[in-house]
């Protein structure tokens, strides 16, 4: 799958710009992905391939648009060093799967890579690359297809409460 | 073993004691949407089978990024949200009180020891008031309006103690840019800042929002100045409790300990493209502005206008200069009308519009051309967050923006 590479502190506004946040259309919002910053990737980008970046993806705003615009372009996989807190919460609620991974420096745009969950590797060339896994309460919610499945048939959360 | 306030707040709500590093399912005290990630939570709220709200009285809605509709979506959008409120008993603020993180807290609906959650990146600011809120996502927020609880995990945290007095014309805002180029644009991802110190205690509700405003700039989910006197003074006549200490133990564990002085601290200013490229004013002074931007949750209250008006004085902003001032609250507005800031303002050249988000977020006006340089009180200088990509966005205090918009030239307040 193709890698589209990218560097550190990624902010949601590069993902998609704020003057498009009136539009909710995973598809539609997907035509502005990264506009401005790296016009190509709407135009390009296919499904399957996969975003691969350095520290702190994400940083940034609660727009849950930033990953809906990467879903919408048939991003499956976001493999970054670390992730900003919200968007890695996001991401997992809209199932692109953001996957914390030490050794991107040695991937390069354009590469082709392919992830195994299961495993817990990327395979990029001849190389194996290690790959943190989901915390485990996070898994429950990815193993149920997102956050939304996970609520549906819920009539109730049992809450700590006093 | 003692506990951070953090911790405090997580084991007080859940009846049960939590450390840092636990998931933990909680109540949550207040939820807040506005017009951007409002529709989709309630969207998504619906594809999760939603039918009825947890608690109307709960969910606090307002409209601020894009008021007066800018556009025939945005229009829809808050007419969606109208429908939404009045189908669900849900009060909504709609458009005429002003930005959601200075709104919030000034309607009393937040106090000390909370858990709030807010689909707004910004809502840790309302940990200046001892509350444990932080910023979701619009699908999170979608089962918080279900289920009125929300999986957290509750986080390590960093305690900044502050010391010092400011010189005149450095304040809060100098601090906490300060503090993001020290710690750095993740330096504190997940972790929750407890603000602490003398500087703190001294400080008054404004320049605390501003801080634990920010806290989010440094990845961090909470930024949280205990409460005390301050806080109560601030809530006693907009909601109903009873005051009460909420302070870390003597012996938290912490995930890191940072302490400062500021009684040197110079004026600081973020340079593009990142929050955490902090410099001194005096670095770069002397470059062109194209536009300033005074307003924001950020610095967008009474004392920000007042501090402005004072680097103000009887000068007159530059011709070369669109000054747009943004009060951030209806509240906010009028202590700047009866002040008399806003006709300052108006005769020294500047546009002031009405409470709103304004250019922050580059959503409805004030955007950039190529090549132009915006000198901005807001959080966030990001590429492209103010309208062109290849425009330029600096962050300063309010102090700092004043005198860069007399001169035209980013300018050290001192000097004015």
């Amino acid at each position: 799958m193709r890698v589209w590479k990218f560097g550190d502190d990624i902010d949601t506004d590069a993902i998609i710009p704020g003057r498009f946040l009136t539009i909710y259309d995973p598809k539609e919002l997907s035509r502005h992905a990264f506009e401005g910053t790296r016009n190509d990737f709407a135009n390009e980008a296919k499904t399957g391939d996969i975003i691969v970046a350095g520290r702190n993806f994400g940083c940034g705003s609660s727009r849950e648009h930033a990953p809906l615009a990467l879903k919408g372009a048939g991003i499956g996989f976001v493999v970054a060093k670390s992730f900003a807190r919200i968007f890695y919460r996001n991401a997992i609620n809209t199932g692109v799967l953001p996957i914390v991974c030490p050794e991107t420096d040695v991937i390069r745009d354009g590469d082709s890579i392919s992830v195994n969950l299961k495993e817990g590797v990327i395979t990029a060339g001849d190389k194996k690359l290690l790959i943190e896994p989901v915390p485990e309460f996070m898994q429950k919610i990815v193993d149920s297809g997102g956050l939304v499945n996970y609520a549906k048939e819920m009539e109730e959360v049992s809450v700590c409460t006093k | 073993m003692g506990k951070t306030v953090a911790e405090k707040i997580f084991s007080g709500k859940c009846g049960k004691e939590f450390r840092a590093g636990e998931v933990v399912m909680a109540p949550v005290d207040g939820a807040m949407i506005h017009d951007i990630t409002g529709p989709l939570a309630i969207n998504v709220f619906k594809e999760m089978g939603g039918k009825k709200v947890f608690d109307p009285k709960k969910i606090i809605m307002l409209f601020d990024h894009q008021i007066p509709a800018d556009s025939i979506a945005a229009a829809e959008n808050h007419v969606m949200m109208r429908n939404f409120a009045k189908e669900q008993d849900i009060f909504n603020y709609d458009l005429k009180e002003g930005v959601c993180h200075q709104v919030v807290p000034e309607k009393g609906r937040v106090k000390p020891g909370d858990i709030v959650v807010g689909s707004d990146s910004h809502t840790c600011a309302y940990g200046a008031l001892g509350a444990f809120s932080t910023g979701i996502g619009s699908t999170d927020m979608a089962f918080v309006l279900k289920f009125g609880a929300l999986y957290f995990r509750i986080p390590e945290s960093i305690k900044v103690e502050v010391s010092g007095s400011f010189q005149r014309r450095v304040g809060p805002k100098d601090l906490i840019l300060g503090l993001a180029g020290d710690i750095g644009a993740d330096g504190a991802t997940y972790k929750c800042l407890e603000f602490c110190g003398q500087t703190f205690a001294e400080m008054d509700m404004s320049g605390r929002m501003t801080c634990s405003n920010m806290a989010i700039e440094m990845g961090a989910k909470a930024g949280i100045v205990p409460p005390d006197r301050v806080t109560w003074e601030y809530l006693k006549n907009r909601c109903e409790t009873e005051p009460f200490l909420l302070n870390a133990d003597e012996d938290a564990v912490y995930f890191e300990k940072r302490s400062c002085n500021i009684s040197s601290l110079e004026p600081k200013i973020a340079v593009p493209h990142n929050v955490d490229n902090v410099v001194d004013v005096s670095e770069v002074a002397g470059r062109k502005v194209d536009q300033v931007f005074i307003g924001s949750c950020t610095n967008g209250r009474y004392e920000d206008f007042k501090e402005a008006a004072e680097v103000l004085g009887n000068d007159k902003f530059s011709n070369d200069v669109r000054v747009i001032i943004v009060p951030a609250s209806k509240d906010e507005y009028l202590k700047c009308l009866k002040g008399g800031l806003i006709e300052l303002f108006v005769e020294a050249g500047a546009l002031v519009e009405a409470p709103c988000c304004g250019p922050c977020m580059g959503g409805m006006f004030g955007l950039l051309a190529p090549g132009e340089v915006s000198l901005s009180t807001s959080n966030r200088n990001f590429r492209g967050r103010q309208g062109s990509t290849e425009a330029e966005v600096y962050l300063s205090s309010p102090a700092t923006a004043a005198a860069s918009a007399i001169t035209g030239v980013i300018t050290d307040p001192r000097e004015v």
